[in-house]
């Protein structure tokens, strides 16, 4: 199956993408990660203000099969959420590296984006699972 | 284990998961939503062979049903189909079913993952009676074609029978594609539809067949989630989640449904009766979410800071709209309107008692 990856993100292993927005990172999920959780039904979103931490559990998303847990990509602290979806939580099925984006963090520390993969090494990263 | 129609499944990239020791298909590409939204607008079709059913014969099969399930069968006439329970001494469901009442014989269809505890039980009692059980899985494949326009797909591949003039909850044998099928109104989704018996020679071509006699009607391949979210809204129940063993069809509300307390001496009929004569410790109800969440089987169900419950079945329901599900609450909490709490991931999000079902199809006739 050919899952889409946006050549302008970047990824973790464990399917989160971030795209940096001048002094703020943008979050959510991968094509790949969307596909496997199914239709999503709702999105525990974390509250403004709070502390995340890079491979830390910071929210839930839940699924028609199940709850999964969502790990931070970067350490931070939630700035942003995306709003829509709680009225449309199958906008992280329909446009996961768009419209269907999480939340957005004030980075704690740079220096973790260094250590995310690019598109190159996140398709390389599919092509094992 | 694997249906009839497994290869098709896997041909068609459904994804796959274990159900009682069946590996079956619980969605393909279009996703569980679409083939929800698609078996209320127009239809879909299920592989259900993974499902028991016995074939009940001899001058002393309808004794025996009497004896051993819940529904007075003297009351079912031939060509007619009937919702029905097992239970054991105490009232427990051992299992729930649907009961089939053929010209020469009868048949028992059962869920999957108790048909074999279902046949040692049945056998065990048959002991007492002139009465033959054989289990038809092999010989046969169960599908279901389930939808407001399930009738239309249907109908030409059946050219001997006018299928509007077969009534709900009734049983017909009849040609489809040049086969000999039995045709069964009933379904586990709240909408009008078939389920049928098929020859398990030849059956991956009659799915075929059935796909394409109603591709104008767009009937779609639909798996295990839309099956569970189907039921759901219409507050069918499922064995494991609001029945088993520990249960019985009076606290699940069930009894009108499925028992006849009068007229015939069944197994778990002495112990009913003395359960109707207490108040009922608990009861299932329907509860719709007013915080949003997605409310799942084994939640507790709180008032204030004490548990009174726990869910049995929950979801979000794409014919509503709305978080919706079912469980057993304190039997003073039941009733309609009543405020409770559903505790997700340890944080309590507030619920209401609501009528049942969720969802009543306006396609009946």
């Amino acid at each position: 199956m050919d899952y889409k990856v946006d050549e302008k993100l970047r990824y973790t292993k464990s399917h989160e993408w971030v795209r940096v927005e001048g002094g703020e990172v943008v979050f959510g999920i991968s094509d790949y990660a969307q596909n496997h959780l199914s239709d999503v039904v709702f999105v525990d979103l974390p509250a403004i203000g709070k502390e995340i931490h890079a491979g830390k559990a910071c929210m839930v998303i839940e699924s028609v099969k199940a709850a999964e847990e969502v790990f931070a990509p970067i350490s931070g602290v939630v700035s942003a959420r995306n709003e829509n979806l709680e009225k449309s939580p199958e906008l992280v099925n329909k446009d996961p590296f768009g419209e269907g984006w999480l939340v957005k963090v004030k980075p704690g520390n740079q220096a973790e984006l260094a250590g995310l993969m690019d598109a190159v090494a996140y398709r390389a990263h599919l092509e094992t699972l | 284990m694997e249906t009839k129609l497994h290869g098709w499944h896997i041909s068609q990239g459904a994804r796959m998961v274990d159900f009682g020791g069946w590996d079956m298909p619980v969605q393909y590409a279009t996703g569980p939503r679409e083939e929800h939204v698609r078996v209320r607008e127009a239809a879909g079709l299920f592989d259900i062979d993974h499902m028991g059913r016995f074939e009940i014969t001899g001058p002393q099969a309808a004794d025996f049903l009497q004896r051993v399930q819940t529904w007075d069968v003297s009351r079912l006439a031939s060509g007619r189909a009937h919702y029905s329970m097992l239970l054991n001494d105490a009232g427990g469901v051992i299992d729930d079913i649907f009961i089939y009442h053929r010209p020469q014989s009868w048949l028992v269809v059962v869920n999957a993952s108790n048909a074999p505890k279902d046949l040692a039980w049945l056998q065990a009692h048959a002991r007492d009676f002139s009465v033959s059980i054989r289990d038809l899985r092999a010989e046969t494949c169960l599908v279901a074609l389930q939808g407001p326009a399930a009738r239309q797909a249907l109908q030409p591949l059946c050219p001997d029978l006018d299928l509007g003039g077969v009534g709900f909850h009734h049983v017909v044998e009849c040609t489809c594609a040049g086969a000999r099928i039995v045709l069964c109104t009933t379904g586990y989704t709240g909408e009008p539809g078939y389920e049928l018996l098929l020859p398990a020679s030849g059956c991956a071509e009659l799915w075929n067949a059935i796909l394409e006699s109603g591709a104008p009607q767009r009937v779609l391949p639909c798996g295990l989630a839309a099956r569970d979210s189907l039921r759901a809204e219409a507050c069918l129940p499922l064995y494991g989640n609001e029945i088993d063993e520990s249960t019985d069809p009076l606290r699940a509300g069930l009894v009108r449904a499925a028992v006849r307390l009068e007229g015939h001496d069944f197994i778990g009929r002495r112990a009913l009766a003395a359960l109707a004569l207490a108040p009922l410790p608990e009861l299932l109800v329907g509860f719709q979410m007013v915080d949003p969440g997605v409310p799942r089987h084994g939640y507790p169900v709180a008032a204030g800071a004490r548990t009174v419950g726990r869910v049995t079945t929950g979801l979000w329901s794409p014919s509503t709209g709305k978080y919706i599900g079912m469980g057993y609450v304190e039997s003073a909490r039941a009733a309609i309107g009543g405020e409770l709490s559903i505790v997700i991931r340890e944080s309590p999000k507030a619920a209401r008692v609501v009528a049942r079902p969720f969802y009543t199809s306006p396609h009946w006739r």
